[in-house]
């Protein structure tokens, strides 16, 4: 029998870079495939050129065996083809049920929309595939696991045997992580196959029969799952050997350097997204604040950087209020923010790389003298940190918008660690980035905790959060629901404090595993 | 899928940075100047096409399609020759022109060969200044629709000082009212600044109901307090020390606001690219979230940068009243605001990409009307032409797509925002 899909040759090219070469893939029927690859690596050119989004320079597509050619999505979804995208494409304000029939609308009666049948197909469909959703609960009103569940629903509504599923697990907790999986496994086990994009080692170990790798837009490697180590994986995907563990001495926390008490933050549409939090940091230690993205990490920061008011609340930085102070004010007494979104935030992007890498400090001599920006200054800085920090930049008059997402990284880090800094706010500091670039900023951050630097690290990754941090605290509904000393505590009692379980309980149905942590890092 | 994974080349060298930068002046050059030439070239089959003689001969074009195309040559190039020569004279009557005064000492002949050049840049003049005025605001992502009415108040403060005032000396008085007219126009423009730092309020919208204020209050104050003896609502005419020396004898407007309008617009780049509050002001624009993350205030950029541009438009006004007219009278600032919005796009927004536009703005003015005079084409084509040229900036794929340009990844630039914040 000839795989479900098979992609010969495919070669795709964009002005000035060769996205993919010469891609040979096959996807046996009822497998699991696991595409892996940095990002940039070509895995979502691939996955476009499939769906239709793109047309191949070159090679082939097969699917039974048969050369088709994708005009578009909708021919995508009608040879079988599914996606499930990263973002989800789902409208908050209608139901489940609305959303799967979004677009293939059943009929009755000639004009009125039949909500009965597509809802009672959706229940048939969960059950099949132990996909548990209420057809009639309104989109905005699920949990992000529930969400994705209708996204998955609804490709198979359109009864696709293929599905792609483009970094699926980044949004989820390590439970529903677990759901989806067993989800995955229910539908193989149905005859369905699964392309499952990723750029996490133990994932993909953890589900995928086969696995490709990825880079610069080449195939590098296809193994088998039984075969293949995290170890061997990273050093594919990177193309060298990778550590995996953060290497760190055990913390020696001095005073207290950032006190937070009671803290009540509004998000822009005026909800309140942080209910209360009180937490120290010291000088020389990391304390990671864990949680599931949305639960007031953004608006925590924001509020401490000055970028967002308070409604309530107590900031001191070194014993000094802070709130009510402008952002400059609050850089100027020795803090740096590594912002959640590098491009919104931490760079101007049309500013060449030289620019951005003063953007904090322009106004200050030696870069300035009165008005005058001191251009030979700021030069001779820029040289040198672009060679001390590893920025990867044809020059530094380039715009920092054509730099890759690892390098504009690099020049924010550059820039604010390059200040006389006593409190280090990073906030997803490895966000989409590639397994070298985060092995490089997160034993920087650990550098500037062992010279006295207070870290305060918000990540929604828990494996970066239990890899740096000396203490975690899990932040749920704007509240910090615990907060545990790093060696306490484990990913299984992370995530259902993440989840909203109340610790006390949390610790009652896991008491057997409340033991060392486990200092193993997954990208 | 990230098409820049890795930069091509990773060496860091200052050499390759210099050859970057020059390549890059060419791709920001090129677009605009295509632009420039498919405006030409469709105007000039709209003057093909709306002369008689060419239409005629298109008629026979089967028994005679040489003369149909000599008829449209000659059609062509006699307007864009009378274009030309209003814009800016011939080389041959300036020599001897110049020859005759050496030989005669009489310059007569002289002025009248350079009249068409320099009464074109004394037509750039306020173009440059206007220009200036909507590129910085460009610069921090304000869209000042309102340059037309600051360069209307600037014109009245201007002259108002101009006249008002006797017996000052040349160097007082002249810069006093010089600066009357950036003062007017800086007032004008600070509104809408601070309008839209503390409470939201889009700058286009103030700055077009700001233009209407200016309308009626200039109406008023011409047929009222500022009105001169007589019928006409007009301003009295300024003194002679207020206004701006002119190079030749008369009818040579040709005036020193040219050389002023030249470094105010050298300023401008210094002030843009050299010092704090420019660095400030082009971050805001760039990337307002990330200008707040480093610390800037952003009501205070927008209320420098709103000022600023208010100042420059009134300055513009000012050098057309003490340049050119000497008095100002009702729908005096016709037309200089938007042209100056045309001048800002076609520049990119840059103070050397401004003095090019403008003086192809005035250039093309000053001839439009020499045009119509020979050539009987109607000075209707020059707008025509700029209004292409326009489009085709704001437009500039449909210029790669003409020319077959493959474009360069840069970040489209943001020149204004959408409404809300």
């Amino acid at each position: 029998m000839p795989p479900v899909l098979e992609l010969r040759g495919i070669t795709k090219s964009f002005p000035g870079v060769l996205a993919n070469d010469a891609i040979d893939l096959s996807l046996e029927k009822g497998k699991i495939l696991a595409l892996l690859g940095e990002n940039g690596a070509g895995k979502t050119t691939l996955m476009n050129i499939l769906y239709g989004l793109y047309k191949p320079d070159k090679g082939q597509i097969l699917i039974n065996g048969q050369e088709v050619v994708i005009h578009g999505p909708s021919d995508a979804i009608a040879r079988g083809i599914g996606m499930v995208h990263q973002h989800f494409m789902l409208i908050p304000v209608m139901t489940a049920t609305e959303n799967v029939m979004l677009g293939v609308e059943s009929i009755r009666n000639g004009i009125f929309l039949d909500k009965a049948k597509v809802a009672k197909r959706i229940q048939e469909i969960s059950k099949q595939y132990d996909l548990e959703v209420d057809p009639q609960a309104y989109i905005g009103d699920l949990p992000v696991g529930s969400q994705q569940r209708v996204e998955i629903i609804k490709v198979l509504y359109r009864q696709a045997d293929i599905l792609i599923l483009d970094e699926p697990t980044a949004v989820l907790t390590p439970q529903e992580v677990e759901g989806l999986f067993k989800v995955l496994r229910s539908l193989v086990a149905s005859g369905k196959s699964i392309i499952f994009i990723t750029h996490k080692l133990k994932e993909v170990l953890a589900i995928a029969d086969q696995i490709i790798v990825l880079r610069s837009g080449r195939v590098v490697g296809s193994v088998d799952t039984k075969s293949a180590s995290q170890e061997k994986l990273a050093a594919m995907m990177v193309g060298r050997a990778v550590n995996l563990v953060v290497k760190k001495k055990p913390a020696s926390p001095k005073d207290v350097v950032l006190s937070v008490k009671d803290l009540f933050v509004r998000d822009e549409r005026q909800n309140l997204t942080v209910n209360g939090a009180s937490f120290d940091v010291r000088a020389g230690e990391v304390l990671g604040i864990a949680g599931v993205q949305g639960n007031g990490q953004t608006e925590l920061v924001y509020a401490l950087t000055g970028l967002s008011p308070l409604v309530s609340g107590e900031i001191c930085i070194m014993d000094k209020p802070v709130h009510h102070t402008s952002p400059r004010n609050i850089l100027e007494r020795g803090v740096a923010h590594i912002p959640e979104d590098r491009q919104k935030h931490g760079l101007i992007l049309t500013f060449p790389v030289q620019d951005n890498l003063v953007l904090c400090t322009y106004y200050q001599p030696p870069f300035a003298k009165g008005l005058a920006l001191q251009q030979k200054i700021i030069l001779e800085t820029a040289e040198k940190l672009v060679e001390q920090y590893d920025v990867r930049t044809p020059n530094i008059f380039v715009p920092v918008s054509t730099l890759s997402g690892g390098n504009q990284q690099k020049v924010i880090v550059a820039r604010e660690f390059s200040r006389p800094i006593h409190l280090l706010i990073a906030s997803q500091p490895t966000r989409g980035l590639d397994v070298g670039s985060i092995e490089y900023i997160h034993s920087r951050i650990v550098e500037k905790r062992d010279e006295g630097t207070a870290v305060l690290l918000v990540s929604p990754e828990l494996d970066e959060i239990i890899a740096l941090s000396d203490r975690i605290a899990v932040m749920y509904k704007g509240q910090i629901v615990g907060i545990l000393p790093a060696a306490r505590i484990n990913k299984a009692y992370l995530g259902l404090l993440m989840a909203g379980v109340k610790p006390s309980e949390a610790l009652e149905t896991t008491p057997a595993t409340i033991q060392e942590a486990e200092v193993e890092r997954v990208f | 899928m990230n098409a820049n994974a890795t930069p091509t080349n990773p060496e860091r060298t200052k050499s390759s940075g210099k050859q970057g930068q020059g390549s890059k002046l060419l791709q920001t050059l090129l677009v605009p100047a295509l632009a420039v030439l498919t405006g030409f070239i469709i105007g000039a089959i709209v003057i093909a096409l709306s002369n008689d003689a060419v239409i005629v001969a298109y008629r026979n074009f089967f028994h005679a399609p040489g003369a149909a195309l000599a008829a449209t040559w000659k059609a062509i190039s006699i307007a864009y020759g009378s274009l030309f020569y209003g814009s800016f004279g011939s080389l041959p009557e300036i020599y001897r022109g110049f020859q005759s005064y050496s030989a005669t000492g009489n310059s007569k002949a002289l002025l009248q060969a350079i009249y068409p050049f320099t009464e074109s840049l004394a037509t750039v003049t306020p173009y440059i200044l206007a220009g200036l005025a909507v590129a910085v605001g460009f610069k921090c992502g304000l869209f000042n629709i309102g340059a037309e009415g600051q360069f209307g108040i600037g014109a009245l403060t201007s002259a108002f000082v101009g006249y008002s005032i006797h017996g000052l000396p040349w160097y007082i008085h002249l810069p006093l009212a010089m600066l009357a007219g950036a003062a007017g126009g800086a007032l004008w423009g600070a509104i809408p600044g601070l309008l839209k730092g503390l409470t939201g309020a889009h700058e286009v919208v103030t700055t077009i109901m700001m233009n209407y204020i200016s309308y009626s209050l200039s109406n008023w104050l011409l047929n009222g307090p500022m009105k001169a003896p007589g019928f006409r609502p007009l301003t009295p005419v300024v003194e002679n020390a207020a206004m701006l020396p002119r190079f030749f004898p008369a009818p040579l407007r040709f005036n020193w606001g040219f050389i002023v309008a030249l470094a105010v617009a050298a300023l401008v780049y210094w002030f843009l690219f050299k010092t704090t509050i420019g660095f400030e002001i082009r971050a805001v624009g760039a990337n307002p979230d990330g200008a707040r993350y480093a610390g800037m205030n952003i009501v205070k950029n927008f209320v420098i940068a709103m000022t600023l541009s208010g100042a420059l438009a009134g300055l513009a006004g000012a050098s057309q009243v003490l340049g050119i007219d000497h008095w100002v009278g009702q729908g005096f600032s016709a037309g200089y605001g938007f042209d100056s919005i045309a001048i800002a796009l076609l520049g990119q927004s840059h103070p050397l990409g401004v003095v090019l536009a403008a003086f192809l703005w005035g250039t093309l003015r000053s001839g439009a009307t020499s045009m119509q005079f020979t050539a009987g084409v109607p000075i209707e084509i020059i707008s025509i032409i700029q209004g292409l040229v326009i489009v085709f900036v704001a437009a500039p794929a449909v210029i790669r797509w003409i020319y077959r340009i493959r474009a360069i990844r840069t970040e489209t630039t943001v020149l204004t925002r959408g409404w809300g914040k």
